[in-house]
């Protein structure tokens, strides 16, 4: 586990992962967009509306896993003081919020047509709107500190704290909806036909790769950058030592 | 809780301090790497060096209030894996003076002295006040001392309770001639009882015949310390 | 237990002799409330069917004004490193802040709580709700509020940012709080909603010291 740790190491592994993670996301996307948008047919229900569900759904299964690759990050960082640990976890959390927010765009361009309304305080898009807080959150405060490894540290224990948190939320925010609305219509009401299956692996599938690939991405340049400053810096020590101390 | 007691004037639990293969790491720059130091009991420490070459660094490395990038302190030879327990053997005085201002100098050091002591020992506070000459000013609140009397009476923590190692960043700052003196005999009362103390300082006219450690030859000066490894 | 109640004096100490700081806090839960019936007018029912989701949340943003106390002076004048380096664990010395906090905060939000009430026109069956539900959400409010605080410590905008971090932790309080009066205003009884809120208190009393002393010593780091 440790030879991650090895930034030479690493970009040796990404590399090599790299070219298969966005050739795989393109086949997928090219084999999943023309069967989910045209040739899969229509809910007999929701109507051509359901083709939202394959961006919507693979979305928010992004959000979440994602939130997840955080949170595991975070804690092997603060446990082990693993570096690429902590990289993952910076480099993963910009993608979740923007699946996040794609998540909850979705959401509400499936309600309107379906609830009437582009809002409803529906339990599910509400734990999502609040899972955006919660990504904003995190990157709001690994930005907050002149010393980014402090910075570092409190956002991953952020991120375990809200990793505890979210059951509890999700929990509450249903409990609420069934309190206040029991008579709306659920995201449940996406219940999924099998002939759509097909269409939403390959595209759950293709986001999957797509972020994987651009996690790689952004690691390979998140550690150059770091070797460029980390450059500077001893460009400057040497500059110093050069010169006599007063 | 594991903790060094004794009445003022006992000897403590004295032990060595030491540190091999020390490095830190501060905003992404290597501070200092590969330093070592070796402390006996009674022994005194000098930490000298230029503007940023760690010397507030390696102190608070030393008091475990950060960590090192490489390397390992011991404590009588054993290692510290303990930072609590690290903690209730040393007294760090920083650059900043923990000094409340709303409470008086006597209630400031009451506060220290029971937190390391436990409470009910109200009378152990006396030769604290003594010996930074502060007993005048016990009934004042501290936000009427001047910048040298709150860091008099961040100093004076050290007499409330006793702890073998002392970690004094600058403790000389801001000092009249007369609490340096004071200064230099607690030290030495210190020293003498067996206590062992690391002073980061310029000018170090407060400690004798102490060993001198030049921070600056432990600064890195290649590009190649960048992976963790 | 001597460093929980030497910290805990000394905090209570510190609060008395500057007393404003929690009577400010106070006031600005008076005033954030009296601001609703100019927003949606003095109807006395449509001011009675609100009047406890008003009450708690403008009891949470007071005590979100309240936080910054808990650590930020103590990390100003170097007080947190000699905390850190106190020889005792640090969760003791990070629960007796917090109950400190609470004393000087959450009790004194909850004492003037009936009477922000009464000028809400809560209905008589509400106050026992709202103050039982106060009583046992504000010690969470402190406890989930001290990591914040923590978290935040020596950031450039620590303000803002811990609304941000602390908020969204602060709904499920919000929302068993809330229904907890407004059970009581339908005639069922709230103890379910009350046993929540214990329950959020026992939580928050077991992770968030351990949270809070893990931010508090990279924050001397």
């Amino acid at each position: 586990m440790h030879r991650f740790a090895n930034p030479t190491q690493f970009m040796r592994i990404a590399d090599a992962v790299y070219p298969w993670a966005a050739g795989l996301s393109l086949i997928l996307f090219l084999a999943g967009l023309p069967i989910a948008l045209v040739t899969s047919p229509p809910d007999y229900q929701q109507g051509e509306t359901v083709r939202i569900m394959y961006v919507h759904v693979s979305s928010a299964w992004l959000m979440m896993m994602v939130y997840g690759i955080v949170a595991a990050n975070s804690a092997a960082f603060l446990v082990w003081r693993h570096p690429m640990a902590n990289l993952v976890a910076k480099a993963s959390a910009p993608m979740g919020a923007v699946f996040t927010a794609l998540a909850l765009i979705t959401g509400m361009l499936w309600g309107q047509p379906m609830w009437g309304t582009f809002w409803v305080w529906d339990g599910r898009l509400t734990s999502t709107l609040i899972l955006f807080f919660l990504y904003l959150g995190y990157l709001a405060l690994g930005d907050a500190f002149e010393d980014s490894e402090r910075g570092d540290k409190a956002a991953a224990i952020l991120a375990l704290v809200g990793s505890v948190n979210l059951p509890i939320i999700h929990f509450s925010v249903e409990w609420w909806n069934t309190l206040h609305q029991p008579s709306i219509i659920k995201m449940d009401g996406m219940t999924v036909d099998k002939s759509l299956l097909l269409p939403l692996f390959l595209m759950m599938g293709a986001f999957t790769s797509y972020y994987v690939a651009v996690l790689v991405l952004r690691l390979r340049s998140e550690l150059l950058a770091a070797k460029i400053r980390n450059a500077r810096m001893s460009q400057v020590a040497v500059n110093q030592a050069a010169q006599p101390a007063e | 809780m594991v903790r060094p007691m004794g009445g003022n004037g006992d000897s403590f639990q004295i032990g060595g301090f030491s540190g091999t293969g020390l490095a830190c790491r501060r905003g992404g720059r290597l501070v200092f790497t590969g330093l070592a130091f070796n402390l006996p009991p009674g022994g005194a420490l000098v930490l000298r060096g230029a503007n940023g070459s760690g010397k507030t660094t390696l102190l608070r490395l030393m008091a475990g209030l950060s960590g090192a990038a490489a390397g390992q302190l011991a404590w009588d030879k054993i290692p510290i894996d303990d930072p609590d327990a690290h903690a209730a053997r040393l007294r760090f005085i920083g650059h900043l003076d923990a000094v409340k201002p709303a409470l008086t100098v006597a209630e400031n050091l009451e506060f220290w002295m029971s937190l390391w002591r436990g409470a009910g020992l109200n009378a152990g506070i006396s030769q604290a006040l003594d010996a930074f000459d502060m007993r005048p000013l016990a009934g004042f609140p501290a936000r009427l001392l001047s910048a040298g009397q709150r860091h008099r009476l961040a100093l004076a923590r050290l007499m409330v309770a006793p702890a073998p190692l002392w970690l004094l960043d600058e403790p000389g700052n801001a000092l009249d001639e007369s609490s340096l003196a004071a200064l230099a005999r607690t030290i030495a009362a210190h020293r003498a009882s067996g206590g062992a103390v690391v002073v980061a300082s310029h000018g170090a006219a407060f400690v004798e015949d102490g060993a001198t450690l030049n921070l600056g030859a432990f600064t890195p000066t290649d590009a190649s310390h960048w992976s963790e490894e | 237990m001597s460093a929980f109640s030497t910290v805990l004096a000394r905090d209570l100490r510190l609060a008395l002799r500057q007393s404003a700081d929690s009577l400010t806090v106070v006031a600005f839960f008076a005033i954030a409330t009296v601001l609703f019936p100019f927003g949606v007018g003095p109807e006395t029912n449509v001011l009675a069917r609100i009047a406890g989701g008003v009450l708690w949340v403008t009891a949470l943003l007071a005590a979100l004004l309240s936080l910054d106390r808990i650590f930020a002076v103590d990390f100003e004048d170097g007080t947190l490193d000699q905390l850190v380096l106190a020889g005792a664990p640090l969760p003791v010395v990070v629960v007796a802040k917090v109950c400190a906090h609470w004393l000087t905060t959450g009790v004194p939000l909850i004492l003037v709580s009936p009477l922000l009430a009464v000028t809400l026109h809560l209905p008589a069956a509400g106050y026992g709700p709202l103050v039982l539900a106060l009583l046992l959400g504000t010690p969470t409010v402190s406890l989930v509020g001290a990591v914040g605080a923590a978290l935040v410590l020596g950031t450039r905008r620590g303000g803002v940012l811990l609304s941000l971090l602390v908020l969204p932790l602060y709904i499920p309080i919000l929302i068993f709080g809330t229904a907890a009066v407004e059970a009581a205003l339908t005639g069922l009884p709230s103890t379910p909603m009350l046993s929540v809120l214990a329950g959020f208190m026992v939580l928050a009393l077991t992770f968030s010291p351990w949270a809070t002393a893990a931010a508090l010593r990279q924050a001397v780091e």
